[in-house]
């Protein structure tokens, strides 16, 4: 099963429920009472999940790892590399920069 | 090591114009793999970079040896997935990693995988920006966000089992990288992202590894608009057949 299909029978049944209670062919005091909120829940669903996504994303933005460390100890390496492969006998292309 | 098959390991290198890079790589490659006493080579496909990459490679095999340096260039520019089966053919090792050769991924990491790999016998070990003490460098916000966005999505829409989709800095079993590799399908950098969604679709197990991932130091890293639109028919098209 592919995950397109996954998501379409999931979302599929969950809409089947959801349409049988706001076309009332599922009726008792509970949807009676909440009527509403049964008909704008996949709305209600959406930008509650959206403000969550969105939520998340900017966490996980904001505490992405920088790394300066990693910079500079690559840095401090590649000067290492070029004066060892030099004593090695290595010619480096002249730096167009 | 308690095997008695010792363990090999085939580094693919696909190089186009990283003659300033090729040197340095190669260099932290053989300091840590060294240090860390796995046994080694590294294989340098090169396709035809008019830069001098291949001379500056055939320096590095007179310096380290040709059993440690292997030279594989090709003609002209025939894509990643070519490249590593091009690769793959001349490799000894029955492991093969893979990296970018232009010092995003720091070599250091490569023991790390290694023992990751041997501790639960993995098929695949992924390095990964999103986990642990992974991470960026040179990324601005908007960069980040981008990114962090991407990942979000993919990771609902395709539960991959592994946090990093698109890096490339992996290890493979070299079977099972044969397998994948023919059961691929997607070019660029989709590629790195099929290889791991098939990778679970064959109940492959994948291990992980935080790697700090530093943005080109020379040259230029791109993520244009044709980067996002690639990454997200890519994910579409895995989302609907996998």
């Amino acid at each position: 099963m592919t995950k397109l299909i996954e998501w379409l029978t999931v979302f599929g049944c969950i809409f089947c429920a959801w349409a049988a209670l706001v076309t009332n062919k599922i009726e008792n005091n509970f949807t009676k009472q909440y009527f509403s909120v049964i008909l704008y829940s996949p709305i209600i669903f959406v930008v509650l999940f959206g403000v969550y996504a969105a939520m998340v994303v900017l966490y996980r933005t904001f505490t992405f790892n920088n790394c300066e460390e990693a910079a500079v100890e690559l840095q401090k390496e590649i000067k290492e590399a070029r004066e060892d492969l030099s004593k090695l006998g290595f010619k480096f292309k002249k730096r167009s920069k | 090591m308690t095997d008695s098959v010792k363990n090999k390991y085939s580094i693919l290198l696909p190089t186009y114009n990283e003659v300033e890079n090729l040197p340095i790589i190669i260099w932290l490659i053989v300091k840590y793999m060294t240090k860390s006493g796995y046994d080694y080579e590294i294989i340098i496909i090169d396709d035809g970079s008019p830069d001098g990459t291949l001379e500056a490679a055939e320096q590095l095999q007179k310096i380290y040896g040709e059993d440690k340096i292997v030279l594989r260039p090709r003609e002209r520019k025939l894509g990643l997935g070519t490249a590593y089966i091009h690769g793959i053919k001349h490799a000894t090792g029955n492991f093969i990693i893979i990296m970018d050769a232009d010092l995003s991924h720091h070599p250091k990491y490569i023991p790390e995988f290694i023992q990751i790999q041997e501790s639960k016998n993995y098929d695949v070990v992924s390095g990964t920006r999103y986990l642990g003490n992974g991470g960026v460098h040179g990324w601005d916000f908007k960069r980040k966000l981008v990114s962090r966005g991407a990942n979000f999505l993919t990771q609902l829409l395709l539960r991959p089992g592994a946090s990093d989709l698109t890096g490339s800095f992996r290890l493979y079993k070299k079977s099972i990288l044969e397998k994948l590799i023919q059961s691929c399908i997607s070019k660029g950098y989709v590629f790195q992202m099929e290889m791991i969604i098939r990778a679970r679709q064959f109940n492959y197990t994948i291990g992980e590894v935080p790697i700090a991932f530093v943005d080109r130091v020379y040259g230029e890293s791109k993520l244009g608009g044709s980067e996002i639109i690639q990454f997200a028919t890519g994910l579409l098209y895995l989302f609907a057949t996998t």
